[in-house]
């Protein structure tokens, strides 16, 4: 039997469908979750998928944090289930405490939508072991509120412990993908918690799985392989 | 009824860029000498009932855990004096 995979759907979501898409494409078994329900329909993992969860209108993520859904998925990521908070799915980890840090908007007030050169710093994580550390990915940002803020404290304690999972590559050309998009600060792109069965990240890995579309990379798949081959060896 | 107000504000070592393109506009519009501008949230609550000291703890739970996120934000509760209509 392959790993069940849940995807939540809440209203406002837009990358449902190609979550559960990526983890299809990965073997596993992708399965809806409602926003709803209370009951995780005995999943062996979670994504939160990116959108614009009840319009974001109080902040990013914030009402989606109260949904009955998120009482289960918060429960059970403290008892080790796997989550994994992609773009508005990052925004509701850290309005539910489970990873450190909020998120805000872009630095420069604009949305943005482009290829995004990542560095992968932990490949320990549940999410991430079918990479190598110092990797570095392709992946597509889009977002409004990508800016990763918390105190230095926070700050120093998640680059002590390794729980600075992605990083954005800085240094080259904008429009090849490098630089800070966002202002997040040390350039955090995604962390961990720490056990490292949560994982969130502002770029969008279920949109680099095909080699058809977008850039023509797959470097998004193998945090849908990791998952599965955790699961499965588990 | 009476009415109580949380603001909302980001914390001061955040920060604002909302608040700093209003900044910038501002010598273009002719004000001159304001240094700074921050950007907040105001929540009016119009509560039925008298605001007594449970109502208003109530309310300090709900702008801490929902209105305000604390890891980056500050708030405060204020009660404000509501003008009976028609008089």
């Amino acid at each position: 039997m392959t790993a069940r995979i849940g995807v939540v759907t809440f209203p406002g979501s837009l990358d449902d469908r190609d979550t559960q898409r990526a983890i299809k494409l990965a073997g596993a078994e992708p399965v809806a979750l409602w926003h709803k329900d209370k009951d995780l329909k005995q999943v062996d993992a979670v994504v939160l998928p990116g959108g614009f969860s009840y319009g974001d209108y109080l902040r990013a993520g914030a009402i989606s944090r109260f949904s009955p859904v998120m009482a289960t998925v918060i429960e059970q990521a403290k008892s080790g289930m796997p989550v994994l908070g992609i773009c508005n799915g990052f925004q509701i980890l850290t309005e539910a405490h489970l990873l450190p840090g909020g998120m805000l908007g872009n630095d420069h007030l604009h949305f943005i939508c482009r290829d995004q050169k990542l560095k992968v710093e932990n490949a320990d994580t549940a999410w991430t072991a079918d990479y190598e550390s110092g990797q570095e990915i392709h992946i597509p940002l889009k977002n409004m509120d990508g800016r990763y803020v918390a105190d230095e404290r926070t700050l120093d304690m998640l680059e002590a412990e390794g729980r600075v999972v992605f990083r954005y590559v800085v240094g080259g050309a904008f429009a090849d993908g490098f630089g800070n998009p966002n202002g997040s600060l040390r350039d955090i792109a995604g962390i961990s918690n720490e056990v490292g069965n949560v994982v969130g990240l502002m770029p969008h890995p279920e949109h680099a799985v095909e080699p058809l579309v977008g850039s023509g990379r797959t470097d998004g798949l193998p945090f849908f392989t990791s998952i599965l081959k955790k699961l499965v060896n588990a | 009824m009476a009415r109580v107000v949380v603001d909302v504000m980001l914390k001061p070592e955040i920060l604002d860029p909302q608040g700093q393109a209003v900044q910038r506009a501002l010598p273009r519009l002719g004000f001159e000498g304001i240094s700074d501008v921050r950007q907040g949230k105001r929540f009016e609550l119009e509560v039925d009932g008298p605001v007594d000291d449970t109502a208003l703890a109530r309310i300090h739970e709900l702008a801490e855990s929902f209105l305000a996120n604390t890891v980056i934000e500050d708030f405060t509760v204020k009660v404000e004096e509501v003008a009976e209509a028609g008089k």
